[in-house]
């Protein structure tokens, strides 16, 4: 992981131009569109079934959209599958994780991705490289385990989502994509899988962040934007916005009832 | 020492009760030392591992395997008419290798393609196999098989040819499932099905992979153990199967899939081996044989979950 470009002529790395996805007669996106800079943590929000995970998805080349386009460092970028993502630097931190519960951490970090050799056409796993590799890129990410050959299952669950988010970054991804990486935790634990994303930032990898706390958004976004209805609501740098304000967004109000959607909440 | 045992696997209790059982025994039964009796517990031991270190690997995607012991059946009584209709001995065992991956293939694509469950695709197969065993030899025994087929398990090098065959299986299995990326998608499967998939490993190559072990190795369990009886017998290897996941389970793996070694399976191989060669030796009531390994079954099993239970407590 290394920072792609400084801060002073932050580029755009990843880029969504009119996103729209139907299923069947169901339209979930129309016309959405995202700008994510290198260096940047971007939170995106919206309601239960406002598109954000549909928009997730076409990022991370799960689903394709049935119009728009994605760029990439200015670059059109078709993905056909998560490996196409995988291969441009865009990874997915799902919130149930994906995680193989009885292997050790440093397997689940290269699950797929294990450096070995071909033996008689087999690959034989280097498991040494990977246990060094892992616990080098773990310190780097001052992400604190025992050992990397402990069980994924004897973890906490702050530990599971560092694990993940280590997974995630194991190859120079240039964007990461988090789907509520706090909601399972507790409160202990979520301070330190912030500034893990924090520290994602400093190594100029690009965050897209999906949270409904407010304290996560407010703690480590610089850009705030909400989705509603399947479409671009608002969107702020974080500094110029308030939590009532996003709360009101979330709900489909701008402006002055800001604060009346904010006692709807309750 | 405490923190010590608790951490020790299942496997290690396994062997240490197998070897007071041998220890047992030679105090009590004058013939378990005897050469004969060690050689032929070897043989027993070698057929019921190779088989069960199939089975094992079906179980750590989390599958099961239940047809095995038709296929070992089924195998055999193909192998031994194919000797009979004059087909040379290396031709005979090709051909009755390939057919044991073929049902391995099928069974993977009965329930990685067609989506029916592991324990109805091979249930099912234990029962065509064991029919299709019934139709190829007529329901007869047969025999007058060629005089090779019974001198390779009748042979020793130092150890029995038998027991060298099932150390190389189990060399080479350990190895696979161990170090090798197959192996190890093996694990992450049986562990979390979506995990493995999200991360980009073809699911279906690693279920076929599994399947066709499973099968390839009880086709090469039926060559051996026609070869132990210098007859086929379509009702030979009942209950094999059973048999088999006894063996991978004593030896910590789980039916809930992620879990499981060749080297457990082995130790359980050997484990119901000496069980049931002490009852020949006491004169215990082969029922009661059946109703203690029963019982020892659920109590390895019950032990590993209360160690697993007060690790992740502590």
């Amino acid at each position: 992981m290394q920072a792609v470009m400084n801060s002073c002529n932050e580029p755009v790395l990843l880029e969504a131009r009119g996103i729209t996805k139907h299923f069947g007669a169901v339209t979930a996106l129309e016309e959405v569109s995202l700008q994510l800079l290198a260096g940047e943590v971007l939170g995106v929000v919206g309601d239960n079934g406002a598109g954000k995970s549909t928009l997730m998805k076409v990022l991370s080349g799960l689903i394709r959209p049935s119009g728009g386009e994605l760029l990439f460092q200015g670059q059109p970028i078709y993905f056909h599958s998560p490996r196409d993502a995988h291969r441009a630097g865009i990874e997915m931190v799902y919130q149930d994780l994906a995680l193989a519960g009885n292997m050790p951490i440093f397997e689940n970090i290269y699950l797929g991705r294990e450096p070995g050799r071909n033996v008689a056409g087999l690959t034989v796993v280097d498991r040494a490289k990977a246990r060094r590799l892992a616990t080098e890129h773990l310190d780097r990410l001052h992400i604190q385990v025992t050992s990397v050959d402990q069980n994924v299952e004897d973890l906490s669950g702050g530990q599971r989502q560092a694990v993940a988010i280590a997974r995630a970054t194991a190859f120079d991804a240039r964007v990461v994509i988090m789907d509520e990486p706090t909601a399972a935790l507790a409160i202990k634990e979520v301070g330190k899988v912030l500034d893990l994303i924090k520290r994602l930032k400093d190594h100029g990898v690009g965050v897209i962040l999906i949270s409904h706390r407010m304290d996560d958004v407010f703690y480590v976004c610089d850009r705030v934007m909400a989705i509603f209805r399947g479409r671009n609501f608002a969107e702020s740098p974080l500094k110029d916005t308030t939590r009532n304000e996003v709360i009101g967004w979330i709900m489909g109000t701008k402006g002055h009832s800001a604060a009346l959607a904010h006692d709807k909440v309750h | 020492m405490k923190a010590l045992l608790n951490r020790l696997p299942i496997e290690t209790y396994v062997v240490a009760f197998t070897v007071a059982l041998w220890i047992a025994l030679s105090l009590t039964a004058p013939n378990f030392l005897s050469q004969n009796n060690i050689s032929n517990m070897m043989r027993q031991t070698s057929i019921a591992g190779i088989v069960a270190i199939g089975v094992t690997c079906t179980i750590v995607i989390a599958g099961i395997d239940l047809s095995v012991g038709s296929v070992v059946a089924f195998c055999g009584v193909a192998f031994a008419q194919m000797c009979g209709h004059g087909l040379g001995l290396a031709p005979a065992a090709a051909i009755t290798l390939l057919a044991g991956l073929t049902v391995g293939l099928i069974n993977a694509v009965a329930i990685g393609r067609l989506g029916i469950p592991a324990f109805i695709v091979t249930l099912a197969g234990l029962q065509v196999y064991r029919g299709l065993a019934l139709l190829l030899s007529g329901g007869m025994t047969v025999g007058g098989l060629p005089p090779e087929v019974k001198d390779f398990a009748r042979g020793t090098a130092a150890l029995p040819n038998l027991f060298w065959t099932m150390l190389a299986v189990a060399i080479v299995f350990h190895y696979l499932l161990r170090y090798t990326r197959t192996g190890r998608y093996m694990y992450a499967l049986g562990s979390n099905a979506e995990a493995a998939r999200r991360q980009g490993i073809n699911t279906f190559r690693i279920t076929l992979t599994a399947y066709v072990m499973s099968s390839g190795l009880a086709a090469l369990g039926g060559l051996l153990l026609v070869s132990r009886l210098s007859i086929a017998s379509p009702s030979m290897a009942n209950a094999y199967e059973l048999q088999a996941i006894a063996a991978a389970v004593v030896g910590g793996a789980s039916l809930f899939g992620g879990r499981g070694t060749v080297l457990g399976a082995v130790v359980g191989a050997i484990l119901f081996t000496t069980m049931s060669n002490a009852a020949v030796l006491l004169s215990v009531d082969p029922f009661w044989e059946m109703v203690l390994e029963g019982l020892l079954i659920a109590l390895v099993v019950y032990l590993d979950n209360l160690q697993k239970r007060r690790q992740s407590g502590a």
